[in-house]
């Protein structure tokens, strides 16, 4: 038999169908929904009078569009309220499992999704929403879709698909003290770009990216989509198993042994052939900081922004309109810049050992006074937890406020804005022209940077004496 | 539901040559919160169109009366970011029927195609053909024709030619879309089904 990679192997088994000179029909077993972008796919099937194929494979929780605090309370905001109950009304009539807003499950669709065991090896898992690439960190093959897509799968529980190409990005070696699973993957966006996974579905491999937690695996997976990649993948171990096992929705008993043994044989071939193959030594990676207007506008913290003389016409015209809003000159130096707001949250770094980190660096210490720091838990779950670990309490004495569940500052749909021209470190994974609110200006980092800036006030090695 | 059909457009054209051109520029997020499709052209490109004070800005070139057309010349790699199909509809209400540039994301090119947007990828030479000819002269008529998969540049013939999924490509030219594909496969699926694990 031919070497197979772990992505086909999963792809192919999924394939229902294959159109002629286009693309294959692809079996979904797992998707999720959320407030934004599912009710005009619900429209959609009203329209044609369909019912939902399959609904005891969809779940769904609002995230978006909800506010962080007093989510026992009515939602104040007309519009996010209607988006809110309209997927409250869409799940009931399609017989659809929803975590609501107080619902013990609420949170981030995709800390959720993993932390309940719906996530599972060798799943096909889908989601409007293009972070859906977080559920790869278990062997799955996970991406975002649009709505027409979202409609596909409630529709039939298929989506029509052309195949994408395969990529591994191998990772060797040992990160060095301070540098954590967001350092990886902006440092590996820096190198490929943002368009580099373009077309492509990445496995990650490697002995650094091996000695990952779960939570570390999904922070490098959901920012695949930032190089431009359908996906990202990393094949299920150990670490995998132990995570999911004895979750809610994970398999039991006699069922777990069948799928565990099936798990076990999710893994690249000696030998398979990927389209494209980078290699990155781990102990060249430094904690990083974004600097301009796209993810793969990052560097090492310690390094200037660089100069955009040589680039053509119009990435130079890009680059400068992107310092531009940032209020940078190439050259500058990062470390020592001032920062206005520390937002620790996102389905990239909204989890328990994100916080851990975070209270675990900031212990006994004080946010410096022109900091407003925002921790936003990615889930009920994960609040709860925090709660349980003193976290809770350690973050507010440090000066950070805390709030309930939801995507919140990661693209301040809600009331959760950074004001314009302010400038917010952020451990949340796009750092667009207006991304945290209209005219924001987002630095993204890792969770243990984010807590070095809210204490010292401005931006600094982590790794220095505190 | 069936989409426009598409067979061939000639327009003159809007010219944008800033790239990454992401899904947040194309329609931020705080205003998705429509639960139907309606008014997203109303909202984009909001920050690069409008000032604080919801006043049109006059650089930007939406707002520049010395160009129109159905079709949207683009920087590299146009659509990257978010999913939000919004971006595919906001584009399509305000009335481009095409995008153009050397480079698309993935997701956004599924979901333009999926609403009768053509996204037409082109070289890097060929797209800054284009926009010199058009900066000359935003007059200048450009034809894309799907059938042939071809791009003209009216005035002197210059083309290029671009490639496009078959199975895509009839959908566009019959107005079909896939859920009518995907409801007749129903009994393969339910099969399928039945051998899963
Ligand atoms: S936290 Fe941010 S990136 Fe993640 S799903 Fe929410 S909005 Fe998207």
């Amino acid at each position: 038999m031919t070497p197979t990679t772990l992505f086909d192997k999963i792809w192919d088994a999924h394939v229902v169908h294959q159109v002629e000179r286009g693309p294959n029909v692809l079996y979904i077993d797992k998707h999720f929904i959320h407030e934004v972008t599912s009710p005009v796919a619900f429209l959609g099937l009203d329209k044609r009078n369909l019912k939902v194929s399959r609904p005891e494979k969809t779940i769904a929780t609002p995230d978006h569009n909800v506010p962080t605090i007093d989510q026992h309370l009515p939602i104040k905001d007309q519009l996010s309220r209607n988006q809110v109950d309209q997927l409250t009304k869409n799940c009931e009539k399609h017989n659809i499992q929803l975590c609501g807003l107080n619902h013990p499950w609420h949170g981030i669709v995709h800390v959720i999704g993993p932390e309940l065991g719906i996530t599972q090896p060798g799943m096909t898992i889908v989601c409007g929403d293009s972070h859906t690439s977080t559920h790869g960190a278990f062997g799955a093959v996970a991406f975002g879709i649009g709505t027409s897509e979202v409609e596909m799968v409630l529709a039939s529980q298929c989506i029509l698909q052309p195949k994408p190409k395969k990529m591994r990005i191998t990772v060797d070696g040992k990160l060095k003290k301070g540098v954590a699973s967001k350092d990886i993957i902006l440092y590996i966006i820096s190198k490929i770009g943002t368009a580099g996974g373009t077309g492509h579905f990445i496995e990650y491999a490697g002995s650094a990216i091996r000695e990952l937690s779960m939570e570390g695996r999904m922070t490098i997976c959901n920012m695949s989509i930032e190089s431009g990649a359908r996906g990202g993948l990393i094949a299920p171990d150990e670490t995998t198993f132990t995570y999911i096992e004895g979750r809610e929705m994970a398999p039991k008993g006699e069922m777990w042994d069948k799928k565990l043994a099936y798990w076990k044989t999710l893994k690249s071939d000696e030998g398979a052939v990927f389209d494209k193959e980078y290699t990155f030594d781990a102990s060249d990676i430094e904690p990083m900081i974004t600097f301009g207007t796209n993810p793969g506008m990052g560097l090492k913290i310690s390094q200037p922004i660089p100069d955009p003389q040589n680039l053509p016409p119009n990435s130079r015209q890009t680059f400068e309109k992107s310092l531009n809003y940032m209020g940078f000159k190439p050259g500058d130096k990062m470390i020592g810049k001032e920062v206005d707001y520390v937002f620790v949250g996102s389905c990239t770094n909204g989890r328990i050992e994100d916080l851990r980190e975070v209270a675990n660096f900031v212990k006994g210490k004080k946010k410096a006074d022109n900091i407003t720091a925002w921790i936003v838990p990615g889930s009920r779950q994960v609040e709860e937890q925090a709660r349980k670990e003193g976290i809770t309490n350690i973050l507010e004495g440090a000066g950070f406020q805390l709030r309930q569940p939801g995507c919140s500052a990661c693209l301040a749909m809600n009331d959760d804005k950074i004001p314009a021209g302010k400038y917010a470190v952020s451990t949340s994974n796009r750092n667009f022209e207006g991304r945290q609110g209209p005219g924001a200006r987002t630095l993204l980092a890792s969770p243990l940077v984010a807590a070095a800036v809210a204490i010292k006030g401005k931006i600094v090695d982590p790794r220095e004496n505190f | 539901m069936p989409i426009d059909k598409f067979k061939t457009l000639q327009s003159t054209a809007v010219p944008m040559p800033i790239e990454n051109v992401d899904t947040d520029q194309i329609i931020p997020a705080r205003f998705l919160k429509a639960i139907e499709r309606k008014d997203f052209d109303k909202n984009l490109f909001r920050d690069w169109r409008y000032d604080k004070n919801d006043q049109p800005k006059p650089d930007f070139v939406l707002n520049d009366s010395t160009y129109s057309g159905k079709i949207l010349v683009a920087g590299e790699n146009f659509g990257s970011g978010s999913s939000r199909e919004h971006a595919a509809w906001a584009l399509y209400d305000y009335g481009f029927r095409v995008i153009v540039s050397s480079f698309f994301a993935d997701i956004f090119k599924n979901n333009a195609l999926n609403n009768g947007l053509l996204p037409v990828q082109i070289s890097a030479e060929f797209l800054e053909k284009l926009f010199i000819a058009i900066q000359k002269d935003p007059g200048t008529l450009i034809e894309v024709n799907l059938e042939t998969e071809k791009i003209i540049l009216l005035a002197n013939g210059d083309n290029e030619s671009f490639e496009i999924n078959p199975y895509k490509k009839e959908c566009l030219i019959k107005g079909y879309d896939d859920i009518d594909y995907l409801l007749s496969l129903k009994d393969k699926i339910q099969e399928f089904e039945q051998n899963l694990m």
